[in-house]
């Protein structure tokens, strides 16, 4: 398979990572769209013989990074989002809907090293190397995105996600 | 790090409920903007499934020969750049938004800044007297440097790019050339220092050889 099919196979996964970052249908694949013109326009960057998918998603977080600076000027990428209302978390039980608005109400760099790790199965040097950060920043911004989760999701500081293991 | 079975135990119900909410993505017909995008991408790879179309100059012996110009010669294999110049114009020419870099209303400075960049003085043809005026440019990474990439349109809406590039100080120059991939057609040549290779995905042959023939004429008056 030459890398340009390799790309291909690669676009479901490129979309359910953008899907899960912006939350949004449109948004994900206009995400998606300017990664793989990126991608095309900076090929001659990829060394070959490494992780595609590892480079792809670096082309992603970088036209990522750029559309939020893009939307809003200034801001810097850390920003704390609103919490969650407690008013919108009385079930006990988590609900997958609440994690979806939970996952997006993380910072958004935060919300990167989660789904680069947890989602898209990543070794911290992997998503270190994805996102361009030391691995030790990895391991305390996905500390700090569970610590969110669980405080968000069960409306307690440090309480046990409810969550249920499916089969 | 504490790896407490109670935590691996989250973190498994997390992945869970993660891969629960957005694997259906995974299973989402890719929507059809991408596949576009990716037909494209498919083109410039497999190189063997390039289909070339060979003109023979013969086919062409109606055509009116100007004393200077490049004959269109039959051809041998199709280099990379003209590979190159057809996945920018499929890349870049249904572009809404963001079709160039620089507009032509900035005409002096994209090709003054284009010039720098490759090293040559590029020129941006006039193409009125085709029925294409000036869009605008960008730079594009070539195989061994900068190059400038040039987009026309009609008053349709229908696009034309010129990429041009600085050739090594070996290759000669050439005659007109053909190659089409899909429905995109290039024209490329080799003229003085600079290798041109024209684009369009809607022209017939004979149109697109009209435009090149203009702007070879243009940049060789």
């Amino acid at each position: 398979m030459n890398d340009a099919e390799s790309i291909v196979e690669l676009i479901p996964r490129l979309r359910r990572y953008a899907r899960a970052l912006t939350g949004d249908r449109a948004a994900a694949d206009d995400l998606v769209q300017d990664t793989l013109e990126r991608a095309w326009s900076k090929f001659h960057l990829y060394r070959r013989g490494t992780d595609l998918r590892a480079w792809l998603f670096t082309v992603m977080h970088n036209v990522y990074v750029n559309q939020l600076r893009a939307a809003r000027p200034g801001a810097q990428l850390d920003e704390e989002m609103p919490e969650l209302s407690q008013a919108a978390h009385e079930t006990a039980g988590l609900e997958l809907r609440d994690l979806d608005l939970a996952i997006r109400r993380l910072p958004p760099e935060q919300r990167e090293v989660l789904l680069l790790v947890v989602l898209e199965d990543m070794s911290y040097g992997e998503a270190a190397g994805s996102l361009g950060i030391p691995v030790g920043t990895v391991m305390s911004r996905l500390a700090r995105a569970r610590e969110k989760l669980r405080a968000m999701l069960s409306g307690l500081p440090s309480g046990g996600l409810q969550l249920k293991i499916v089969t | 790090m504490d790896n407490a079975p109670q935590e691996d135990l989250e973190l498994k119900a997390l992945s869970q409920a993660l891969h629960q909410l957005y694997d259906p993505v995974l299973e989402e017909p890719v929507p059809e903007r991408l596949r576009a995008r990716r037909q494209r991408w498919r083109a410039p790879a497999i190189a063997a499934g390039w289909a070339i179309l060979g003109l023979c100059a013969g086919t062409i012996a109606g055509w009116q020969l100007h004393a200077s110009r490049p004959v269109i010669a039959p051809q041998a294999e199709v280099p990379g750049f003209v590979k190159r110049a057809a996945v920018a114009h499929a890349t870049y020419s249904p572009e809404v938004r963001h079709p160039v870099e620089v507009g032509a209303d900035q005409e002096q400075h994209l090709v003054a800044w284009l010039s720098k960049r490759l090293g040559a003085t590029v020129r941006a043809p006039k193409l009125e007297t085709a029925g294409y005026s000036l869009v605008g440019g960008r730079l594009l990474p070539g195989d061994d440097g900068p190059v400038a990439h040039f987009m026309y349109q009609t008053a349709q809406g229908r696009r034309i790019t010129l990429y041009v590039r600085t050739e090594a100080a070996g290759n000669r120059e050439t005659a007109f050339r053909f190659a089409a991939e899909g429905n995109v057609k290039v024209f490329y040549w080799i003229d003085r220092k600079l290798g041109y290779a024209l684009s369009s995905a809607d022209l017939g042959r004979e149109d697109l050889l009209a435009v090149a023939d203009a702007v070879y004429r243009q940049l060789n008056p």
